[in-house]
């Protein structure tokens, strides 16, 4: 299967340091794609880089190919084109991420407008289909409302509303659920994974709870300072572990059942962007380190069809080895 | 919003009546009106006669209400100059005010605003970093500076204008200009300052990741929530239209309020003293007045929500 | 014995105004809660925004005034916030909050923000204050050397740590923590927790654990109570109630916990999370509860123990004085 999206050696750098540090992802068409990682693991900037979304000062290189065009440096009318066309993307704060003096409606008819060419009572129209489809309750109605007026979930469901106004064909939705209720981001959920059944629309979701990206995901790449340290299915992710660092993760996410023990904290913190340890980022941090770890970064080592680690301890599967740089 | 509108002109006379009772207070401590209009060398009899003829012989809390309830009669007193109303002397100078601040007024905003707009779409650029150094020049020279040395360079060295009087339209042009720098200075500063902020707000993110053009991004996303802070700015300059060129006026020798208020003060000529301070603190209430009117209509946040949309819980 | 912290009957209410120049309405934020927080053990307050339950923490540790309802703190009555048995009691019960950089004061190290206890309190001798400072540093896992640094110069987990340091420099009894994780990384959570645990085995600690994290209230409580609009709706075991959740909404909350390999089966509320300032007639949850009755709507279930097991719950259905109904009934006039 061709790539929807490609992303090939992404490199970004603010101020001279290195926020993410060669991220190559592939996102299939209709997939659904998780990106996991704690703050400052570059998970937000791969995607805003990758749509031309970070302000002047980031330093971008590498390639992100849409259908084999290529976005990076692209000219402004094309990336206008592609954002909230075939590309949407969605915040993790919907109250802030609306306009506040621009009522909801307006906002959806905008991009139906510069998307899909349609204006007046047409816009309106589909606008007020769209809320029904987001399901947002008494749609014609709250066309006219302001987002101050709604609550954090309804914003949402608005926000959603705007994406799915050109017809994407992938979703970027970073950190979707994580200013909401326990209960409501069980609806934003629920309603992501319905709208996908709907339209077919490949999704990527950044979160930093392995949890959510469990649950609404196919595949899901880990990502430590910069980098994709493991990507696999969710069930290979969940039930085979490689990286130390995925082991960590999920060792320090409370159980559900079972007895309770002492969880097994990660020590110690994210380097910081200006102290970036020579090789492996996580080995100050890992409880495997050995001495080779800090002589390079090591590459991702293909563990099983599907998965790989870049972890010196990976095994490789017999035949197949591949090397990070394509 | 009757209750609104209320309870703002309420405050609003309460702050009239303050500033009036303040300078009340004021002039009456600051000397004695009767000696100095009739001079240091008057003879005793005329002075106290001036005095019971103003009433300035009664107690200060009956000249006090006497005012008050003259004021409440729409009378503003007379000039005790000249004997004619005060309300007529300040009068007969707002024209000649209006005709310095409103043009500088046109140029606060007409450059304060673009420059600031400008300055944060090119943050830390060349651009930007021109115009802040110009604001920044701007604002701190006071405006006697500035007029002092448009008049050495335009009046006294080139030739070009006139350096002080009232006989024709250039004569207007150094004290607009005076004017109109400080304010659009110190308005490009704000605008700039509100402008970077909203830029950084995720809604704007939002409206580029919706494929919105930069350009409609800045004109439709982004202004209307900018405009929001300046405009209390823009109302208080409103505000100074007609106090605003006290110092000015003085420099250039033009003949306004401002100047009527520095010679009227000198004089203790307390009616159109007062009349003076009223006018002002009346403008300056009623552009508040505005500005709180105008924040409903730019930020629906603030408005009152009779139609909350329903909650489904 | 005498529990260390009892709470009974508290009501907050607040006057709020509805948008700049609405009338104000009055909005119970804490709606008749009784807890009670044993030595040594710890109590998770669980609920989403707006249920009260930080209230609930302002108003155990006198903080804020309540409304109605009593505060006893092991068998005294609380004294008057601002009194000075209130701030002797201070030194006994401690507060750690969501937001490390706010609890913290930017301009000193966190060395001196930690030694400040000892001197507020007249512990031990001015000489020695410095040292305890290090011992109360080292306890929660920083270094000696990272109490000359500053706030802003600390990862967020470690800001935490020396909140906690400073907390616990009192050796105090009663630990109330808001959403003390909510803002960190998960696996820097994990730390906090550790600790948490470590330090409530070290001093005996008594804790009132605020979340709307479920599986972090089940890693660290001993018991667990469920918050709705103001109201505990269910209380017992963390596993009872993460296990086999009786009250419709404890259902919900739990099965909204997203974990991996769930797929479907999911009960998903309808509706927003509700507003205090409108707070429905009968059980507070019965607009959004798929079981209600026409019971619901009339007339609020009691807290009390349910028949089969003791477990608390206020559930007309879970009592078995109402069949399950089918949800959506009409708010009661």
């Amino acid at each position: 299967m061709t790539a929807l999206v490609a992303l090939r050696d992404l490199h970004v750098a603010f101020d001279g340091q290195a926020a993410l540090r060669g991220i190559d992802l592939d996102v299939a068409p209709g997939e659904a794609v998780g990106l996991v990682g704690e703050s400052g693991c570059g998970k937000s900037v791969t995607w805003l880089a990758a749509l031309g979304l970070l302000p002047a000062k980031a330093k971008v290189t590498g390639s992100v190919t849409l259908d084999s065009q290529q976005l990076l440096g692209a000219r402004p009318e094309t990336l206008d084109r592609v954002r909230g066309g075939r590309i949407a993307m969605i915040f993790q704060d919907p109250a802030s991420s609306l306009n506040p003096v621009i009522r909801i409606g307006r906002q959806v008819e905008e991009a139906l407008r510069l998307h899909r060419g349609m204006r007046g009572a047409a816009a309106r129209a589909e606008a007020k289909r769209l809320f029904d489809q987001v399901g947002i309750p008494d749609a014609a109605r709250r066309l006219d409302a302001w987002p101050h007026e709604l609550s954090g979930g309804q914003n949402q469901r608005v926000m959603i509303a705007i994406a799915l106004a050109g017809r994407p064909e992938l979703l970027v939705a970073d950190e979707p659920t994580t200013a909401l209720d326990v209960t409501i981001q069980a609806q934003i959920l629920t309603l992501l994974q319905d709208l996908r059944r709907e339209t077919g629309m490949a999704l990527v979701l950044i979160s930093h709870d392995l949890g959510v990206v469990a649950e609404a995901c196919d595949r899901v790449c880990v990502m430590y300072a910069g980098r994709i340290v493991e990507q696999a299915s969710v069930d290979a992710l969940f039930a085979k572990p490689t990286h130390p660092y995925t082991r960590g993760l999920l060792g320090a996410l409370p159980p559900l059942d079972g007895p309770r023990r002492r969880l097994a904290a990660i020590p110690g913190g994210v380097p910081e962007p200006w102290a970036m340890p020579p090789g492996c980022a996580f080995a100050p941090r890992c409880g495997d380190r050995m001495g080779a770890c800090d002589a390079a970064m090591p590459g991702a080592v293909m563990v099983a069809p599907g998965h790989r680690a870049a972890c010196l301890l990976a095994t490789p599967k017999p035949v197949a080895r591949e090397a990070v740089h394509a | 919003m009757i209750r609104f509108l209320g309870s703002r002109l309420l405050r609003a006379a309460i702050t009239i009546v303050m500033v009036v009772t303040f300078a009340f207070v004021v002039l009456r401590l600051s000397g004695d009106p009767a000696q100095i209009i009739m001079g240091a060398d008057a003879p005793p009899e005329a002075v106290e006669a001036f005095r019971a003829a103003w009433g300035l012989d009664q107690p200060v809390w009956v000249q006090y209400f006497n005012y008050f309830g003259a004021i409440l009669q729409g009378d503003l007193g007379r000039s005790m100059r000249d004997g004619r109303d005060a309300i007529v002397l300040v009068a007969e100078r707002i024209p000649a005010t209006l005709a310095l601040t409103l043009p500088a007024l046109a140029i606060k905003i007409g450059l304060g605003i673009p420059a600031g707009i400008t300055a944060a779409l090119h943050r830390n650029s060349f651009i930007d970093r021109a115009v802040m150094m110009l604001a920044v020049a701007g604002f701190t020279i006071p405006s006697f500076v500035l007029g002092l040395l448009l008049v050495l360079v335009f009046a006294v060295q080139l030739g070009w204008l006139p350096s002080g009087g009232q006989d024709s339209w250039r004569h207007a042009i150094l004290p607009i200009i005076t004017l109109g720098v400080g304010g659009a200075a110190v308005l490009a500063r704000f605008t700039r300052s509100a402008m970077l902020e909203v830029l950084g707000q995720p809604y704007i993110r939002t409206a580029s990741a919706k494929g919105v053009p930069w350009r409609s991004v800045v004109w439709g996303h982004a202004l209307p929530n900018a405009a929001i802070p300046t405009v209390t700015i823009v109302g208080f300059m409103v505000g100074s239209l007609i106090a605003g060129a006290v110092v000015v006026e003085s420099v250039f020798s033009w003949p306004g309020v401002g100047r009527l208020l520095v010679v009227a003060v000198g004089n203790r000529d307390l009616a159109v003293v007062q009349c003076i301070l009223l006018l002002v603190a009346m403008t300056m209430v009623t552009s508040n007045l505005i500005v709180d009117l105008l924040y409903g209509v730019l930020d629906p946040r603030l408005r009152n929500q009779p139609r909350r949309a329903a909650g489904t819980a | 014995m005498t529990a260390l912290l009892k709470a009974e009957g508290l009501v907050r209410r607040y006057a709020m105004r509805r948008g700049l120049l609405g009338r104000s309405v009055e909005v119970r934020a804490v709606a008749g809660v009784s807890l009670t927080v044993e030595r040594g053990r710890t109590l998770g307050l669980v609920g989403e925004s707006g249920c009260g339950k930080s209230t609930t923490g302002r108003l155990v540790l006198g903080l804020e005034a309540p409304d109605a309802g009593t505060v006893a703190f092991q068998g005294q009555p609380m004294s008057a916030p601002g009194t000075v048995a209130w701030r002797s009691l201070r030194a006994r019960m401690q507060m750690v909050f969501q937001d490390p950089l706010g609890a913290l004061d930017r301009r000193l190290p966190i060395g001196v923000q930690v030694r400040e206890p000892f001197d507020i309190h007249g512990i031990g001798t001015a000489a020695d204050r410095p040292a305890r400072a290090i011992e109360a540093l080292r306890a929660v896992g920083l270094r000696p050397d990272q109490a000359a640094r500053y706030p802003h110069e600390l990862s967020g987990g470690q800001r935490q740590r020396a909140v906690l340091a400073r907390a616990l420099a009192t050796e105090p009894e009663l630990l109330v923590c808001d959403e003390p994780i909510s803002a960190l990384d998960v696996s820097i959570q994990a730390q906090v927790m550790n600790l948490l645990v470590d330090q409530q085995e070290r001093l005996g600690l008594g804790i009132l654990f605020i979340s709307h994290d479920l599986r972090a209230v089940r890693q660290v409580s001993h018991r667990v109570a469920v918050m709705y609009l103001g109201t505990i709706v269910e209380e017992g075991e963390p596993d009872a109630v993460l296990h086999e959740p009786a009250h419709p909404y404890a259902q919900a909350l739990v099965s909204a916990i997203p974990h991996p390999g769930r797929r479907g089966g999911r009960i998903v509320l309808q509706g927003d999370p509700p507003n205090p300032a409108d707070r429905p007639g009968g059980c507070a949850f019965h607009p959004r509860c798929p079981i209600a009755t026409a019971l619901c709507a009339q007339e609020a279930p009691l807290l009390k123990p349910r028949a089969v097991d003791g477990r608390l719950v206020a559930c007309h259905v879970a009592h078995g004085d109402a069949l399950p109904g089918a949800g959506e009934v009409r708010r009661a006039a």
